[in-house]
């Protein structure tokens, strides 16, 4: 969906990288990925995504580097508890704005579990949190430094949670979740997943990650009964925390 | 033969697993691990750490378990397979400088790429998963 935007600013010095966390690596990814599916995609994405009627109608294939992350690395790296989450970067490779919710907003608690449908205050609201995160995005490819929507270093690092051992302890398991799912040892691999989430329950990533690694689910929405128990379980916490977008000094 | 995983490497080398000890031939911790075994200590790139006597055996072995822990890295062995993780200050010295972590992986037709390749423009990296 980012290739719209993409060839709107690409030539004003953005480049954007899509890192898919996905352990069943091409398989899962490609077909999100490659032209033919691009017509297929089912609406509701678009509504949960916040990605409005105009911009849906122009999506296309990325141009833009799409890469295969099996080992969640970079969730890792960046403190990326759920997907879709952005990160942006400056031309000196500084951190200016750490993961958020990549202009989605928690639209997930309005599905309705049964239809896949989005009900139309919801899908407005949802635009409308998008296309406010899009104006950021473009603001700061236009002003740089000056964006105001540019973080300065200390509110990057008060945003930025540094891994605790837990952290470190289940990306090494979902280090051997990927080892032995390459070998086509499931349970085991699933056995590492599993521990991964009880370590960091917050990242969905991983519980995500670990529901879908049958070969059979690989590729599919995740939006089976597990999932939307693990989502209730939340009470009132959001499963996609709103980028707060208010300009900090 | 142990499949030693460490950093992005993979590698099959002769370990022996003593209960919390996990002994290599200083050739195979270089190659599953780039530390290399000098006069002055282990060292990679520009980073050695003097070696400790309990880190050797008699037949000059060198215990991974203990290095890492040291380094404090998590090691976790599920069979014939140990994993090391990254340490947490490690982690968190990457955060703190707000410099963006580098990172290289693969795209669908299996080229690398590295973040730092796109130095020099202002980088719009976001996640996403199939399921």
């Amino acid at each position: 969906m980012w290739q719209v935007i993409y060839e709107e600013l690409r030539d004003q010095g953005l480049e954007i990288i899509a890192v898919a966390f996905d352990t069943a690596g091409r398989a899962a990814v490609e077909p999100k990925i490659r032209a033919t599916d691009i017509a297929e995609r089912p609406a509701m994405l678009a509504g949960l995504m916040g990605w409005d009627d105009a911009l849906w109608a122009r999506q296309a294939p990325p141009t833009y580097p799409c890469l295969i992350d099996e080992t969640h690395l970079v969730a890792e790296l960046y403190g990326m508890n759920n997907v879709p989450q952005a990160v942006w970067i400056d031309e000196q490779g500084r951190i200016v704005r750490p993961a958020e919710s990549a202009g989605t907003i928690d639209m997930v608690r309005h599905l309705n579990r049964e239809t896949l449908e989005l009900p139309d205050a919801a899908v407005a609201e949802g635009a409308q949190a998008r296309n406010a995160y899009i104006e950021a995005l473009r603001n700061w490819v236009h002003h740089g430094a000056d964006s105001p929507y540019v973080l300065p270093a200390a509110e990057v690092k008060r945003r930025l949670r540094g891994p605790g051992e837990s952290e470190v302890l289940a990306a090494t398991h979902v280090k051997l979740g990927r080892h032995f799912y390459a070998k086509g040892a499931l349970a085991q691999a699933k056995k590492h997943f599993d521990q991964a989430v009880t370590l960091c329950p917050e990242s969905w990533n991983y519980r995500r990650q670990s529901m879908m690694l049958d070969p059979e689910n690989v590729g599919q929405l995740n939006a089976g009964p597990d999932f939307w128990a693990a989502v209730d379980a939340l009470g009132d916490t959001p499963y996609y925390p709103p980028a707060d977008l208010a300009p900090v000094r | 033969m142990t499949t030693i995983l460490y950093d992005d490497r993979e590698s099959a080398v002769d370990a022996r697993a003593d209960g919390a000890h996990l002994w290599l031939e200083a050739e195979a911790l270089e190659r599953a691990t780039g530390w290399k075994l000098e006069p002055q200590g282990l060292c990679r790139g520009d980073a050695c750490v003097q070696t400790r006597a309990d880190w050797r055996d008699d037949a000059g072995r060198v215990d991974l378990a203990a290095f890492a822990a040291h380094l404090g890295q998590p090691m976790i062995a599920d069979a014939d397979t140990v994993a090391f993780g990254a340490s947490v200050n490690a982690r968190r010295d990457d955060l703190l400088s707000t410099q963006a972590p580098d990172f290289t992986l693969p795209d669908l037709d299996g080229t690398l790429h590295s973040l730092s390749d796109y130095r020099g423009k202002k980088v719009f990296l976001y996640s996403w998963g199939s399921y």
